[in-house]
């Protein structure tokens, strides 16, 4: 029997409260007593050494409390930052990771950089501050483009990355991939820039930082999506404070991306300034920026080659591509463009041989790290793009080629040439799903009608596949990250009967206050008004990984699974005790525990009532109903699916209409069906505003930043984008107790490939993204 | 320093304010009504829309000397005693919102929408909320809101 707002239901969210009503608590909402106001002078040059910074006047002027400079920090016995994953080149030398400051010491890498922090009674005076101080830059040569950075010659950035590589990756069987191009009968080719990005939660990233002498405590709050993982970084690597001193508190954060996974410059400073002038300190970013300190995302160039043979069957994969890491390497940077990426290129078909190569390097930008889908986005689009093309090659219907490579559902479990074990899909269903979705038998007559009206009309899909569930901590743990990756879990029942959630889990709009409380409404048969689900604080929270990667149901929920379990298993012999039978015939049913073949029956409330007040008690079992479980998933997951764009293009201006999106994703059991189908719209919306609309750009020669404003990078509007078309068709994730595959990316891996293959289908020509109308225009008027 | 005073949510407010200060920052700092939120320095994001006197206004772009004895709204003051705006419950009952950053101020615009086109189609929504980002829903549960909402609204 279901259960009321159990697994599986539209339960409205119940977070939505107070964020309707305006009581949301964001971080800049919050105010100290006391507080103090921080501000970054930041670098205006892309690349220049520091000769000398005077602060004199600046720390004269009114209501300036302190200045702070990366030499301050460092006096302090402040470590830089640190980026958390191991890649071992080609050669087996391990990749050049140069220092990374909070604040520049002798030179500024980006524009934005930062060079100082200016703390004062108010902003306004700590903002006047700053333009009294003088830096004496000597300006040098900058270089944006990886390219030209990668092609010798070029300003090297760093002394401890020649030529500007921080590695030179491969991934596969290279002999056997050249075998198989050997014998190809076709060969198709394709060259591809993934552009770079600006992430834009809407709420910019925030710290306060705040320090008690008589406990000694250190505590930032901070917008982060993964608090204990920045406790640890800061502790471990930076020597803030010792774990046990240190405090870091994520309220509720206003979107993340995967923005804010990383450990910052700006957060380090803010509380360890607090701490030296004994006063809370808060900073907040405004958009200008976060625009050039936000970690940015994708920023590849690719070239990649299919091997065919005469029936159109995939015999091997070659891809190369280079990768920018901007300016310093972020917090997980590294694995980005290689495990997250190269892992993936099998998509989803039979492809005996992949070779990848990736060469990452350092230019004159903002530091490139995960952005929703992280190198699964980049694989997606090398890989769908390379599928259309060669479906194109060979006069195939696209969805044809695909269906004919396809990996089918009964080979699972399926290794993949780049180290991937898939556990379950059905590739052919989503792919028959969508089409029928969209029409597509009905494509040729619409788009005959559209070129009756002199509109050029295009269709592409996209059939992606995706590794969440982040991750098996061995397995990514011999592929070179410094952490574990599983997640931790306490359910407590209250002696009343209410209950509270912790983990480490972190929400920023994906609305775990509602999806874990189903689970416990399902499982234990506690109402979800009466369940609170704690995220976010390191004094509260056990332990956590946080949220990126889409794992927080399939690792977070599989945590309080196991949480739940040890509970069910200490109420049996509670119950037992109570209605005097055997703990064996005891029997569980979303929180009610009869004796098996009787009318006898107990509610959990009554158990945990019974384990606090525990007068009639089993011997030898501890009071009390708090338990903690830790899970480490088995595998990833592999949320699949396809997407299929249908567009309209007006050849005079050049501007796309998309006129239908239709998509069948495959996310294993689903617990909320409206959140789910949310997460795909915004997917889907991010990954439109990739392949359309967004696009930071960078002035090779000066190193400006181009698109620093909402005036110059091109956000996706309501009037942008169309309605969608969702559906599921699961087939049960075999590795976790949930039977989830995870749905946070799907939708930004998928569509950027589905667009630009419907948009280049209309116009009969390839372009780059962002397909904006000028480029778009040029193509279908050449 | 100069004194500005207004009635917000109802209430009769009165603060001294330097001349430039912005009625956004004078609702979030002076009145410590956080609702309201900040997503952008060039009037683009509307996160910061309010009413001003009836009509929803980016309370970025304007003093809040320039509201001196106007009749605001904010968020906080959409809600009747106790009870839900349609505009809001409709933005729950139809998941409108992820993270709520946004979910202010397009609740601001959109009740102001609802009454300059009471029956707005899928077009009108969409060409209304131009002025509002929303990074997280696609939009697509936002026009889903507003439209139900607009039809309990009596359009
Ligand atoms: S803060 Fe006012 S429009 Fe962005
Ligand atoms: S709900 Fe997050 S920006 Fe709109």
């Amino acid at each position: 029997m279901p259960v009321e707002n159990g697994i599986g239901a539209a339960v409205r969210r119940k977070e939505d409260q107070r964020f309707i009503t305006g009581n949301g608590n964001y971080l800049d909402d919050m105010n100290k007593v006391g507080q103090a106001y921080g501000y970054f002078l930041r670098s205006p040059h892309a690349h220049a050494k520091i000769n000398g910074i005077n602060l004199d006047a600046a720390k004269a002027a009114p209501g300036v409390v302190d200045i702070f400079t990366g030499a301050d920090m460092a006096a302090d016995g402040i470590g830089g930052l640190i980026c958390g994953w191991g890649i071992t080149s080609k050669d087996g030398s391990p990749h050049n990771a140069p220092p990374h400051n909070s604040m520049a010491i002798d030179a500024v890498r980006h524009v934005g950089d930062q060079v100082a922090f200016v703390i004062a009674d108010s902003l306004q005076q700590a903002k006047d501050a700053a333009e009294l101080i003088d830096v004496d830059y000597a300006e040098l040569p900058p270089v944006t483009d990886i390219s030209r950075a990668l092609s010798g010659g070029a300003p090297q950035i760093h002394e401890e990355a020649p030529g500007n590589v921080c590695y030179d990756w491969e991934l596969g069987d290279k002999d056997a991939v050249d075998a198989a191009f050997a014998s190809a009968a076709k060969v198709s080719k394709i060259d591809l820039v993934n552009n770079r990005l600006s992430p834009n939660p809407m709420e910019p990233r925030a710290a306060l930082g705040e320090f008690d002498p008589g406990s000694e405590e250190l505590t930032l709050y901070t917008t982060s999506q993964n608090p204990h993982v920045a406790r640890l970084i800061m502790s471990a690597f930076l020597a803030i404070a010792p774990e046990n001193k240190l405090r870091v508190v994520a309220p509720d954060v206003g979107g993340g991306f995967g923005s804010k996974i990383f450990v910052y410059a700006e957060e380090t400073v803010t509380v360890w300034a607090a701490r030296k002038i004994n006063r809370p300190v808060k900073w907040t970013a405004d958009r200008s920026e976060a625009f050039m300190t936000d970690a940015h995302g994708r920023d590849h160039v690719t070239h990649a080659e299919l091997a065919m043979d005469d029936e159109g069957h995939i015999l091997g994969f070659r891809v190369s591509t280079k990768a920018n890491l901007g300016a310093y390497l972020s917090t997980f940077a590294s694995a980005v463009p290689t495990y997250l990426y190269g892992t993936l290129l099998n998509g989803q078909y039979k492809i005996p041989s992949i070779y990848v190569e990736v060469l990452a390097g350092f230019t004159n930008t903002t530091p490139v790290d995960a952005y929703r889908g992280a190198g699964r986005p980049e694989a997606t689009y090398v890989v769908e793009r390379m599928m259309e093309t060669a479906a194109r090659d060979l006069n195939m219907d696209p969805t044809e080629f695909r269906m004919k490579n396809f990996i089918q559902p009964d080979a699972y479990p399926y290794e993949t040439p780049v180290i991937m074990t898939y556990d379950s899909g059905d590739y052919p269903a989503n792919m028959n799903a969508a089409k029928g979705l969209i029409d597509y038998a009905g494509f040729a007559a619409r788009k005959a009608q559209s070129e009756a009206n002199g509109k050029i009309r295009g269709i592409g899909c996209a059939a992606y596949i995706e590794a969440c569930g982040i991750a098996p901590s061995a397995a990514v743990g011999s592929l070179g990250a410094g952490v574990g990756l599983w997640e931790s879990a306490e359910v407590r029942f209250n002696p009343t009967g209410s209950v509270t959630v912790f983990t480490g889990s972190h929400s920023h709009g994906q609305g775990h206050e509602t999806t874990f409380a189903q689970i416990i409404a399902d499982k234990l048969g506690v109402p979800i008004e009466s369940v609170e689900v704690v995220h976010g604080d390191t004094d509260k929270v056990p332990f956590g990984m946080g949220t990126y990667g889409s794992r927080s149901l399939a690792v977070g929920g599989s945590a309080i699974v196991k949480a739940v379990d040890k509970i069910v298993e200490k109420s049996k012999k509670i119950a037992a005790h109570l209605m005097e039978a055997a703990v064996e015939d005891i029997e569980h049913e979303h929180g009610v525990f009869s004796v098996a073949g009787t009318d006898k029956q107990m509610t959990m409330g009554e158990i945990a009532f019974a384990a606090y007040v525990p007068h009639n008690y089993p011997e030898d079992l501890e009071p009390g109903m708090a338990e903690n479980a830790f899970y480490d998933p088995l595998n990833f997951t592999f949320p699949a699916g396809t997407h299929i764009a249908e567009v309209e293009i007006d050849p005079n201006t050049g501007v796309v209409d998309i006129v239908d999106w239709a998509a069948s994703d495959d996310f294993g059991n689903i617990v909320n069906p409206m959140i789910v189908e949310g997460q795909v719209h915004g997917g889907v919306a991010q990954g439109i505003g990739q392949a359309m609309l967004e696009g930071v750009v960078y002035d090779d020669e000066s190193g400006q930043l181009l698109t620093g404003s909402y005036m110059d990078y091109c956000m996706p509007r309501a009037d942008d984008l169309p309605s969608f078309k969702i559906d599921t068709t699961g087939t049960v994730c075999p590795s976790n107790p949930l039977g989830v595959k995870g749905c946070g990316e799907a939708g930004a891996i998928a569509a950027p490939a589905a667009l630009m293959n419907a948009i280049t289908n209309a116009l009969g020509k390839d372009i780059d993204m962002p397909a904006t109308p000028e480029k778009v225009w040029r193509a279908a008027n050449a | 320093m100069t004194t500005v005073t207004m009635t917000v949510n109802g209430k009769n407010v009165s603060a001294d304010v330097a001349p430039n200060t912005l009625l956004v920052d004078f609702i979030r700092n002076n009145l410590r009504l956080t609702g309201t939120h900040v997503g952008c320095d060039t009037s683009q994001c509307g996160a910061c829309t309010v009413h001003v006197d009836g009509d929803s206004i980016k309370s970025c772009t304007m003093l809040a000397v320039q509201a001196e004895g106007a009749d605001v709204t904010t968020i906080e003051g959409l809600a009747a005693n106790g009870d839900l705006h349609p505009m809001q419950a409709s933005f729950k009952e139809n998941h409108g919102l992820q993270c709520g950053f946004c979910t202010p101020g397009m609740i601001m615009s959109a009740v102001d929408l609802v009454k300059r086109h009471p029956n707005p189609s899928e077009e009108t929504i969409r060409s209304e909320l131009e002025g509002n980002i929303c990074r997280c829903t696609g939009y697509h549960n936002i026009v889903k809101s507003v439209k139900a909402a607009s039809e309990k609204m009596g359009g």
